[in-house]
């Protein structure tokens, strides 16, 4: 416990440290919300007003820049840099590194929640009616699932370089397909059965449902049971592929 | 019991075998020094030790324990120089200090390692900016604040400036004073001469020699003599040097010749050592 917390105070302090993640990971959805809430938040869209729609999509992209593109991008520039090597000779157990990461994550996630929910309502004017307990699972149950697939996603890059290009060309995609920056009601046939399976469009009907629609947990059986099969997919993956040395030594 | 003890120890990769069955022993409190050409086999052997990388054959104990095996505990007991890694560029020396002192049951004083490795001007410097020897000796204050009975030194002084090897190496007797064992690599035979008690060199994955450095010297020690006689280069090498000596100035002075840039030299570790990894045919 002492070690995961000593190793979560240092978690924080590397991710504010870092410009890439303070910017681009926690202002740029803030960013976002307050611009595109500016300009569509009057209009209606796929029935409910477009500040709401717009701040669920928000919530959800900055999960997955930070849980997922963030967290891969670090492990991934860690691992190749030696850092990872390093910190595993050392008596931290590989657990408590990654739980501290996590950890960490949720905390950023957090925060940044809060300050979504107060742009929502009060910037944007967001016509919110909230189920706390279904939306605190859907930020929660999110920030795990897409942890884990970034876990994962860190064995299938190479060096540190490629890091930000090869994660953003897979999650970038996904965010537009999955309709966290507009409506995907008009996709083509394959996109939307792509659409269908991805994690981030369960995450974004659980988001919706919780905080514009009011509904708590139960009437989100299956964005819940989609997001944990996507978690345990990455889970699986991550502990057969994660590794602490470097790829391209 | 040995802090280190090594037997058979085989490493492939892929189907390259670079290590070919080592056998070896590192004593409790003493300073082993592996020596070996670029590729001998060094790192693998070293992190094969510390638990980075598994074996193909052999056995090997550290401490008492299977390094391929062990645990936390283990990491507690042991520090490592690697031969290259990195630390996080955003913190500062202190707070990389701090935070790995964190990581052990009863580390040093973070503020007393930055001394010792020479760091106090760099002390709230980031990483990012450190020069290469910075980064370096940063590198062996997180190996010593754990405070380990056990080090892995790999090159831990390539790239210090020849004021800063020598306090590392002020600082490396003085572990040992401590009663710590180290097991180090180096490519500097002075290093090697002025730590080890014991060394061993590698070459092609192959144990070549091992012993004390008087041990090594006096093993492949013959003397060498020489001088220039009729324009030419004359080498003798003996282990008698006295006699040698005395009967050529006896020619010499009978003949009235002058023995020109006479000169008597007995080996240097670095002498042997090239002899030993000498390839064959060269
Ligand atoms: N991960 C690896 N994959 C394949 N071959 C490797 C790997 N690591 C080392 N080797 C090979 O094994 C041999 C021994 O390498 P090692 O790094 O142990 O040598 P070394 O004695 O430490 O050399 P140096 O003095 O240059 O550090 C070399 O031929 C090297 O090319
Ligand atoms: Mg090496």
């Amino acid at each position: 416990m002492r070690l995961l917390a000593h190793e979560l105070r240092n978690q924080q302090r590397l991710f504010w440290r870092s410009r890439e993640s303070a910017v681009f990971t926690f202002a740029m959805p803030l960013a976002l919300l307050g611009l595109l809430g500016a300009v569509y938040g009057d209009r209606e869209i796929d029935g409910v007003d477009g500040a709401s729609y717009l701040l669920a999509g928000m919530l959800g992209y900055g999960i997955v820049a930070t849980a997922f593109a963030g967290l891969a991008i670090h492990l991934v520039i860690r691992r190749e840099s030696g850092v990872l090597k390093r910190v595993r000779g050392t008596p931290l157990p590989a657990a408590a590194y990654l739980a501290a990461v996590i950890l960490s994550t949720l905390l950023v996630i957090a925060l940044q929640t809060g300050a979504q929910l107060l742009i929502g309502r009060f910037a944007i004017g967001a016509d919110l009616s909230v189920a706390g307990g279904g939306f605190a699972v859907a930020v929660l149950l999110g920030t795990l699932s897409f942890a884990a697939l970034g876990l994962a996603l860190t064995a299938a890059v190479r060096s540190g370089e490629g890091s930000s290009a090869v994660v953003t060309a897979v999650y970038l995609p996904m965010v537009f397909v999955s309709g966290a920056f507009f409506s995907v009601e008009r996709l083509p046939g394959f996109l939307e059965a792509i659409a269908g399976v991805l994690p981030l469009t369960y995450l974004l009907e659980f988001l919706r449902g919780s905080l514009v629609d009011g509904e708590g947990i139960g009437s989100a059986w299956t964005p819940i049971g989609v997001l944990l099969l996507w978690a345990a997919l990455g889970i699986a993956v991550a502990l057969r592929t994660f590794r602490w040395e470097p790829r391209s030594a | 019991m040995s802090a280190i003890e090594v037997r058979g120890l085989r490493r492939s990769y892929g189907q390259r075998e670079v290590l070919h069955g080592l056998d070896f022993d590192v004593e409790p409190g003493e300073v082993f020094a592996l020596l070996g050409p670029n590729g001998a086999g060094k790192t693998t052997t070293v992190e094969i030790l510390e638990g980075y990388r598994e074996r193909d054959g052999g056995r090997v104990t550290v401490l008492g324990e299977d390094p391929g095996v062990a645990g936390t505990g283990f990491r507690a007991r042991i520090g490592i120089v690697l031969q290259s890694s990195a630390v996080y560029p955003s913190l500062t020396v202190s707070e990389t200090l701090e935070l790995f002192a964190g990581y052990y049951p009863r580390p040093r004083d973070p503020g007393e390692v930055v001394r010792l490795v020479g760091l106090e001007e760099e002390r709230d410097a980031r990483v990012r900016i450190l020069s290469g020897g910075q980064l370096r000796r940063l590198d062996l204050g997180l190996a010593l604040v754990g405070d380990p009975e056990l080090l892995f030194l790999d090159e831990p002084t390539t790239g210090f400036d020849p004021a800063a090897r020598r306090r590392a190496w002020d600082t490396i007797l003085g572990l040992r004073e401590l009663g710590k064992t180290v097991l180090l690599t180096t490519h500097y035979m002075e290093e090697a001469q002025r730590l080890a008690d014991r060394l061993a060199i590698l070459r092609d994955g192959r144990l070549v020699a091992t012993g004390t450095p008087q041990e090594l010297l006096s093993a492949n020690g013959t003397v060498e003599i020489r001088f220039r006689r009729g324009g030419e280069d004359v080498v003798l090498r003996t282990d008698e040097p006295t006699r040698v000596l005395h009967e050529l100035t006896r020619e010499a002075l009978a003949a009235g010749d002058e023995l020109d840039e006479l000169e008597v030299r007995r080996p240097t570790l670095e002498d042997v050592y090239l002899e030993l990894t000498r390839e064959e045919g060269t």
